[in-house]
């Protein structure tokens, strides 16, 4: 299948302190040359295959990176390198840190490291490879995207964990501000 | 070699008359095996051009046919577009490369085969100017900036061959029987210069670029994903055949030799400007055009002054 030898990526860099970032570009140098497996660093989701998150996703970068996310065409596979993006790292637990990509998208892979070693993240990359065909494969059965690959995800607010606040929570906090409010009314009349 | 064709295929006869002009066997069977072969002998130049680049840069590359891996991927892609103009432009774009490619290898008439070259690059403008993304949209200007940089020098050396064949017709040109090469020797500097705006190559990659500097992601082709995205890359590699194919010209006059020369040098030309895309930042566009139109001027003007002097005086 034509798309195991020609994976691009697009590489999204959250924040924290970057060390996973240099790796990721390290993997392009010609010491690793991922290009020799067909990858291509696009910089541009609507190319894109595979999407690389390094670092803790924060309240800030949500909405870039589930923007990068819808705008990447299936399959499309994601990938989280390093223990900040897996998890929140040395950052979880900061005001901001929502602890973990997959709080906002759906996860394929994640390269453990701090920093993960480029020989890591080339490993991660071949590995979800395989986790892409199998998508094509499925597409190419009929099965529908949003079953395989994750659908539109929602660019709402999301709360200090990182989930996202949907209409039904908003609605259920007014009726309870409503329910609260209702006996203060009653005592006042 | 022509004995054999005539037999073969009744290359002498004339099928049919189209505008005034009488269309030969040869010149369909130039123009179908562009429209069959040409996309295979673009993408090939396509994986070597990489093979080299990663070669020169210390890499080990890709495979060589790694550009019909992508292109195979980019088919199967789901369908993202933000405007259907787009799609409908890409494809009228590779229409408009196609026959301009087949005009040529038809051995038909230069200029026309030029202005639907022109028209082919227009309609890849437009595409770029059919969405609202700000990247696509510089990106297309830039492309109409490369444009105007390289129309006229690729005009000029159409003229220089028929000052020094007296035909604007390919076929007549690469059986005249004539060297034209050391009459146009300032046409070919130029035109291998402005090769290098067309092809999209550092230091003149303005509207889109493979390499790494992506302050406009991907330029021109920014918003088009898929299909269209594979679409795009065809017209590369159409075009890519066609343009060292008019290097070949310069060469070829009818006999082997100078056949095998113009392949070689057209192979050489190429291997030059990946060398120049690898060894150069990228420029501005005000250097690219004023560069462009120098080059234009010194090279292709100087070069017809000189075939006109030496038609005046010599009458050569
Ligand atoms: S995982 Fe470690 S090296 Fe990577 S971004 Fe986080 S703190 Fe830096």
């Amino acid at each position: 299948m034509s798309i195991k030898k020609s994976p691009w990526i697009i590489h999204y860099d959250c924040s924290s302190c970057n060390g996973c970032d240099i790796e990721m570009l390290a993997c392009l140098t010609p010491m690793y040359d991922l290009e020799r497996f067909g990858i291509v660093n696009t910089g541009n989701p609507k190319h894109a295959d595979v999407f690389i998150v390094t670092g803790t996703v924060n309240t800030q970068n949500i909405p870039v990176v589930k923007q990068i996310y819808n705008q990447m065409p299936n399959p499309k596979v994601v990938i989280a390198v390093g223990i900040c993006a897996a998890t929140g790292g040395i950052f979880r637990g900061c005001y901001n840190v929502v602890g973990g990509l997959d709080h906002v998208i759906p996860v394929d892979m994640y390269v453990p490291g701090c920093a993960a070693r480029p020989e890591a993240i080339i490993d991660g990359i071949m590995k979800s490879i395989d986790i892409l065909a199998e998508k094509q494969a499925a597409l190419d059965e009929g099965v529908v995207p949003e079953e395989i690959c994750g659908g539109y995800i929602y660019e709402g607010e999301h709360d200090e964990h990182g989930t996202l606040i949907t209409d039904e929570d908003a609605d259920a906090a007014e009726e309870e501000q409503d329910v609260g409010a209702t006996p203060d009314q009653e005592e006042q009349e | 070699m022509d004995n054999a064709l005539v037999i073969f295929f009744g290359a002498d006869r004339v099928l049919f008359v189209f505008f005034g002009t009488e269309v030969y066997m040869t010149h369909l069977i130039g123009a179908v095996l562009y429209i069959v072969l040409a996309p295979f002998a673009g993408g090939l130049i396509a994986g070597l051009d990489r093979k080299v680049t990663a070669q020169m840069q210390g890499r080990h590359g890709p495979p060589i046919l790694q550009p019909f891996y992508d292109v195979a991927k980019l088919l199967g892609k789901e369908k993202i577009t933000v405007s259907n103009g787009q799609d409908f432009y890409v494809m009228c774009s590779l229409v408009f490369m196609v026959i301009s490619g087949a005009f040529f290898f038809a051995g038909s008439n230069l200029l026309m085969t030029i202005f639907t070259l022109t028209a082919g690059s227009i309609f890849l403008v437009l595409a770029g100017y059919a969405s609202n993304s700000p990247y696509a949209q510089l990106g297309a200007e830039r492309e109409m900036l490369q444009i105007m940089s390289y129309e006229p020098m690729i005009l000029l050396s159409a003229v220089g061959f028929y000052m020094a064949t007296g035909s604007f017709n390919v076929g007549d040109i690469v059986t005249s029987g004539r060297f034209v090469f050391p009459y146009l020797a300032g046409m070919f500097a130029g035109y291998v210069f402005v090769l290098i705006i067309k092809m999209r190559k550092s230091p003149f990659d303005l509207s889109m670029s493979h390499h790494a500097h992506q302050e406009l992601v991907k330029g021109l082709t920014t918003e088009f994903s898929g299909r269209t995205l594979a679409l795009s890359e065809i017209i590369h590699w159409y075009e890519n055949v066609f343009l060292l194919g008019f290097v070949f010209i310069f060469f070829a006059n009818g006999e082997p030799r100078f056949i095998v020369l113009g392949v070689l040098v057209a192979l050489v030309c190429y291997f030059v400007i990946v060398f120049i895309d690898n060894s150069f930042a990228r420029m501005k566009w005000q250097f690219t055009l004023k560069s462009a139109w120098m080059v234009t001027l010194v090279f292709g003007g100087g070069n017809l002054f000189v075939l006109y002097y030496l038609r005046a005086v010599f009458q050569v």
